[in-house]
Formats: C-alpha cells, structure tokens, sequence
C-alpha cells in the first residue's frame, strides 16, 4: 500500500513538473501543440474521407505514413547505442545518459504506432490485431511480428527508464536484478525491432527492390547512423536549456558511433547500387527510376541525390578530425538525419512500388494533408519527449526527490492528491 | 574525487543535492521545483494549468470538427462482429440479415445475399488464350457491373496489359492503350487479375487472417474484418489487389442484387478487394461474368479435379505458362497459346 502510494507521489510530482517551465518553455510547447491540433484536425479529415486525401494509390499503396514508420523504428532501435558503451564497456559518463536515449525511444515508438495508426484503413478495428481478442496471423505475417516486438520494446523501455527514475528519486541503489537483465534484453530487442521491420519488405517476393539480403543490415546501419545524430543533438539542446550537465565526452563516444555506422552505412549503399546496376538486369526498373528516373518519371531522383550529398559530406566530416568541434558535430548530425530520413522514407519504401508489378509507372507525391498529420505526429513525439525530460531531468539531478516531498517547495495540487491519495 | 563519482553513480546525486548547482544566470527566472512556492505562484500556476487546459480542450474540439461530415459509423453489431470462420449458422445468418437490411437502406433493393460455401471435389482453375485474346476490355467492365465495384473512384479487377510481340517482360506493357484500335498489329494482349495462387503471399502476409484461401481454391477476404493495412497489396506480384481508399459509389441501378458474403456484396470504405472467381456465380454452378462476355472465347474456366473439364484438357495439351513462375506462388491462372 505504501509502495503504491509513494509511486503514486513519484508519478503526481513528476507529471506536476512537466507544466512547470519558463516562457520559452511554453512556447515551445505552445508551438508543439498547435502543429498536434494541425495533425489531429488533418487526421479527423482523412478518417472521414477516406485515405483517398492522400497521395496513396493501388500503385502506390504505401506512403509518407510507412516512411516515416521505418525510420523511426530506426531511431528507437538506437537508443541502444548508448546502453552498449554503459553496460558493456562500463563507461560510466553516459550512464544518466542512457536514460534520455531510452525516453527518446519510447517517443519514437510512440511515434511508429502513431504512422502506422493512420495508415490503416480501418482504424475502428484495430483490434483484430490483438493477440487474444482479434486473429492474430502469428507466426505467419510478419507485421504481427514487428506488434509484438515493437510494443515489447516501448513496455522494456518504459521499465527501465521508469524503474531508474523512480529509484533515483526515492534515492535507493536500484536492484541490479530488476533492471539489469532487461537491459540486456532491450540490446537484443532493438536489434529485433529493426531486423524484424526491414523483414516486412525483405519477405516480399514480388518486388525485387525489396527482395534483397542487403536490405537489413542497412537497416540497422542507417539505424545507427540516425538514433545517435538525433541524441546528440537532443543532449546539445539539453545542455543548453536546463542546467544539467552533459560532458563533452560523452558526445565525442556518441560521435565515433556515428562515424562507424555512417562509414559502414555508405558501405553497404555503394554494395547495393553496384548488384543492381552493374548486373543490369530486369530488376534494376525500380533503383533506376529511384536513381536516374525512368521513362520520363523521375519524382525521386532529386531526392535521393540530395540524400546521398548529405550523406556523403557527413560521412566527410565525420571522419575528419573537424568534427571534434561541436559545431561541426552538429551540422554532421543533421545532414546525417536528414539523409536517412530520405533514404530509408522516400528511398526504399517509394521506389518499391515504382513500376508496380505489372510494370505500370505511376509517382506519388504526399498531399497537403497527409503532410499535415506527419507533421502532427512528429510534433505529439517531440512534445511526450519534451515533457519526459522536462520530468526526469530534476530527478536525475536530485531536485525532485523522495527527500523533499513534505518540503516547503510542494504545490497546493500535491498536497491534495496525496490527500485524495491516503484516504 | 572526480574518479570517485564516477564508479558509483548512484550516490553523485546525493552530494548533488547537498550542494545544489546554481542554475546559470539567464535560467534564474525559470521556476525550478525547489525554489520555495507561495501560494500566489501556486495559485498563478493553477490558474495557467485551468487555462492551459480549457485552451486544449478548445483546441481539440475545433480541431475535430470535420467529424460532424461523418455519415456512417459501425453499429455495435458490426465493430463486435467475430471472424468469419468464428461464426456459427445462427451467427451467419444475423449478419446477412444485418448487412442485407444495410444494402437495403443505402440501394433501396433487398439483395439476395447468401454465404455459398465451397463444393466437395472442385478446385477452380482459370486458363486464358492469348492467341484469341484482342485486348476489347470488356471482361474488364463486366466484372465491374457483376461485383459491384464502386464507380466512383472506379475499381476494376482485370487490367489488360498491351505486350509487344516478342516479350514476357510486363515492363514493356502499356496499361492505357485505346480500345477502339484493338486489335493492333505488333501486339499481343494478356488480362492479369488475381491468380488464385496455390501458395499466396497475400495470404500470409494479413496480420489478421482476414484473407484466406478456400477449400476451392479461391482465395477471399472478409470485408468486415480487413483492417486495410494494405501489407496484402504489397505482397501481391501481380497487382491484383484494390484498396477502398474512399467510400465506394455505385449508381442504385446498377446493384447486382445476386450477392455473396465472401463475394461481391457492396464493400465499405478501408478494405482491400479483389477477384473472387465470382464466387457467387460459380459456387452457384456459373461461371464467371468475365468468361461468359468475352466475344472471343479466351476464357476459359472449370475444374482441375474433374479430369474430363476443359481446363483440365488444356492444362494437358497445350503449351501453358503462368505469370512470374520465379516468385513460386503457384497460380491457379494459365496462359496458353492456341498453335
Ligand atoms: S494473385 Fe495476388 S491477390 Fe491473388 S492469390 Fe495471388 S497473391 Fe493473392
Ligand atoms: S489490407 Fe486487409 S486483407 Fe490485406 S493484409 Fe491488411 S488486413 Fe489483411
């Protein structure tokens, strides 16, 4: 009873701290949630309308929605990248550290539930795909697959960082048994999140772009890539806005892991651009029209080449010695993001239709709406992401804890939900 | 002491919280939780929670208001109306009243709509001449006005594929040739639609079971339990699947009353759909509407049990093909060339 009423008090106080900040803060926030309200308004015309607002068609069947799915199940599979140096290596300045990139994955997959959400057809019956209550094609599809994986890893991560959190603020060493070999779990898991996501194109028989082997370990290294650019830069804006501090050490770890995955991420690009075209057989159809247009179709060639420019100066700057500056760092890191973005959204899932199996070339271009809802969804994602951090920063630093509960600095609500809490 | 903190982390924040870290200048105004709270900053930060709070319910409201435009919504029947194969007769027979009275609403006709269940010792296979075929389209319209495919956006099953002669590859295909030119010289034509495959992808791909294969071969889907992930229409190699992207539209006066549950009966929007063989005319003993219009007799249509059907004839005599037989889905639709 004691433990479930302090925990309540953990959860009240912390959730009390995500409405407490400066102007800047709120404006912030404002900002988020008025793109929220643009997504939402967005979305409630595409439930009622149909997905026939967007760009999709039988052509091209999947869209922005998938895209953006399949990277940031990229992004959340990253957050491991700083598990590993913590728990393997015991590299101890990115200890606390590990919990902002374990919050950063539980928004991502906030975010990965949210795209796939709006691109059902049927969103009223999402609950045939629970396993129980619907028919849950396992192990047949591999969609169930990547339901179970990716809610494992969203229920792994909120244990974790809930569980540090918590002991943290009630100021106890937190059991190694209870936390520990999830952590472990998690390494393996974020790996599976991406191994198992990639397999949803990969199994495609019919259509070749897909079907091919190189397809996820490109995802994982792109994976790599991104997950670590995005921490770093939300470590930097951390830093900057509260008064916790990130070492700069820290970042450089993070660097050398965004160096290796970008060197062997181009790797693989250059492995695969080199089967499909120097072979020149039929399949090459959909990397042509991604590459260099085909038949007076070229919607994407644009954007993959800017994806490959960012990625190759990234990749340059990375390796060059330069980019121990942050400011480099930076701008690394966000050619990096961008890159990927293009590459793993608008690069595999676009082209993989493009020309459909009967040869039929027909482009997509997202609509105004469908651009407003992922817009919206990003926006939710940051904001559960602002305010896990606006959360768990004090605690990390000791301001919010079990300590200074009765204390002079709790507000009017605390005192009445403990009140509400203990009757 | 540097070294110290570092290998045991978890008591830095207590020497923390001895000595708090003085926030930088420029953050002092930012209200941290242990600065001391009177109550006029408690009831300021109340009053700004209330009015944060009327502002998003406000906002969620505006924001959700071209849910007033929406015409239908499942019945409480319909959002818990189990899997097909979970559905008892009596069940059954509830659910084609339900969805028979809703046709009956929307069309103003009572349909005749039944759930015909596969015969004993029939697989169903479909062969096609392409030496006969000319390419008219008009199988591809008459499956639209047996199925009830919406006309608006129009769906059709069959696509006609123009092929050069001299090539397989349907990247040489051209999709939107003009029928009045048909045939042309140079050419051969070849409908693809759903090819029934032995081993569908489709199939395995559902997450939720909501397309199957039948004991007759048919591969369908249960419209009232098609999530519409569209992982199906992906993973389909011959393009056969249709997805309802709006609410489908057919004029009254061009409902086919003649309806079956896993068939033709009028889909809602959200779902996948695609050639059933016309299970509801050739589970009735017909065959399908594409086969008996075609003006040149390319189709050709029966069972692959019965060693005396025609099919069964041409699969043993003539020079067969399928479609993409690298993909190993096994169609139970053949090609086959008259000389
Ligand atoms: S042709 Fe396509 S839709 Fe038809 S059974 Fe084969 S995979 Fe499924
Ligand atoms: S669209 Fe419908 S039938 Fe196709 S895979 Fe998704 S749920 Fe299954």
């Amino acid at each position: 009873m004691r433990a479930v009423r302090n925990y309540l008090v953990f959860l009240i106080r912390s959730i009390n701290q995500a409405f407490i900040g400066d102007w800047r803060y709120y404006l912030w926030i404002g900002f988020l949630a008025i793109w929220c309200l643009l997504g939402l308004n967005a979305y409630a015309k595409q439930y009622v309308h149909g997905l026939a607002i967007t760009g999709m068609s039988d052509q091209v069947s999947w869209g922005v929605y998938i895209a953006n799915f399949t990277f940031l199940v990229g992004v959340a599979a990253a957050a491991v990248m700083l598990v590993i140096p913590v728990y393997i290596y015991k590299n101890e300045e990115l200890h606390d550290l590990v919990i902002f990139g374990e919050l950063l994955a539980v928004a991502a997959i906030i975010m990965c539930l949210m795209f796939v959400g709006v691109d059902l057809g049927r969103p009223d019956r999402f609950w045939h795909a629970l396993p129980g209550l619907g028919e849950f094609n396992f192990p047949g599809s591999v969609m169930s697959w990547d339901v179970i994986v990716l809610n494992g890893y969203l229920l792994l991560n909120i244990h974790i960082c809930g569980y540090l959190l918590y002991s943290r603020y009630s100021n106890r060493k937190p059991a190694k048994w209870f936390y520990i070999p999830f952590v472990f779990i998690g390494i393996f898991w974020a790996i599976s999140i991406h191994t198992v996501t990639a397999f949803l194109y990969v199994g495609l028989g019919g259509r070749p772009f897909w079907n091919s082997a190189i397809v996820g370990p490109r995802f994982i290294a792109s994976a790599f890539t991104a997950g670590p650019a995005i921490i770093i830069l939300a470590l930097q804006v951390i830093r900057r806005v509260t008064d916790y501090h990130v070492p700069d050490r820290a970042l450089l770890t993070l660097r050398s892991i965004v160096q290796v995955s970008m060197l062997i991420n181009v790797f693989l690009l250059v492995n695969e651009v080199f089967k499909e075209f120097y072979t020149g057989n039929l399949h090459v159809a959909s990397a042509k029209y991604l590459f260099l247009g085909l038949h007076g179709h070229s919607g994407l060639v644009p954007w993959i080449w800017t994806a490959i420019a960012c990625n190759l100066v990234a990749m340059t700057i990375l390796v060059l010695p330069v980019s121990k500056s942050l400011r480099w760092l930076d701008l690394a890191c966000v050619l990096a993001i961008v890159g990927i973005w293009i590459e793993k959204g608008m690069g595999l899932i676009i082209p993989g239709f493009i020309p459909t199996p009967l040869g039929e070339i027909i482009e997509y271009t997202p609509t105004v709406n469908e651009t407003l809802i992922s817009f919206g969804i990003w926006a939710f994602g940051l904001l559960c992401y602002t305010l896990f951090l606006r959360m768990s920063v004090p605690i990390l630093q000791g301001k919010i804890c079990k300590a200074n509960e009765n204390g002079s600095d709790e507000s009017e609500s605390d005192q009445e939900l403990r009140g509400v809490v203990m009757h | 002491m540097q070294k110290r903190k570092r290998k045991q982390p978890w008591t830095t924040n207590r020497n923390t919280r001895i000595m708090p870290i003085e926030p930088p200048k420029r953050y002092r105004d930012l209200p941290s939780p242990t600065a001391a709270h009177d109550s006029g900053i408690s009831r300021r930060s109340f009053l700004r929670a209330s009015a944060g709070l009327a502002a998003s319910v406000a906002g969620i409201a505006a924001a959700l208001t071209p849910l007033r435009d929406l015409d239908e919504f499942p019945s409480v029947e319909e959002f818990l109306q189990k899997h097909y194969k979970e559905l008892g007769k009596e069940e059954m027979d509830e659910v084609l009243d339900r969805i028979s009275g809703e046709v009956e609403r929307q069309y103003g006709i009572r349909p005749h709509l039944r759930d015909l269940k596969p015969m004993n010792g029939v697989e169903f296979v479909y062969a096609l001449n392409l030496t006969r075929c000319i390419g008219c389209r008009k199988c591809v319209h008459a499956c639209v006005a047996e199925n009830n495919q919406s006309r608006s956006p129009e769906i059709q099953y069959i696509r006609v594929l123009k092929m050069p002669n001299g090539t397989l590859d349907v990247e040489r295909s051209q999709h939107d040739y003009a029928p009045a030119t048909v045939p042309e010289k140079g050419f051969y034509y070849m409908p693809v639609q759903c090819h029934q495959c032995k081993n569908p992808p489709c199939v395995k791909v559902c997450p939720v079971k909501a397309t199957w294969q039948e004991a007759d071969g048919i591969t369908v889907i249960d419209y009232n339990w098609c999530i519409g992930c569209r992982y199906c229409e992906a993973a389909c190699p011959y393009w056969a699947r249709r997805f309802n992207f709006a609410k489908p539209s057919i004029p009254k006066e061009k409902i086919n009353p003649n309806m079956s549950y896993l068939g033709n009966r009028p889909r809602p929007k959200g779902v996948v759909e695609k050639c059933h063989f016309c299970i509801q005319r050739t589970r009735a003993g017909k065959y399908p509407a594409c086969l008996e219009v075609c003006p040149t007799g390319s189709r050709k249509f029966g069972n692959i049990l019965d060693p005396d059907s025609e099919v069964s004839y041409i699969l043993k005599n003539k020079r067969v093909f399928v479609l993409k037989e690298e993909v190993g889905t096994s169609p139970r639709f053949f090609y086959y060339f008259d000389i």
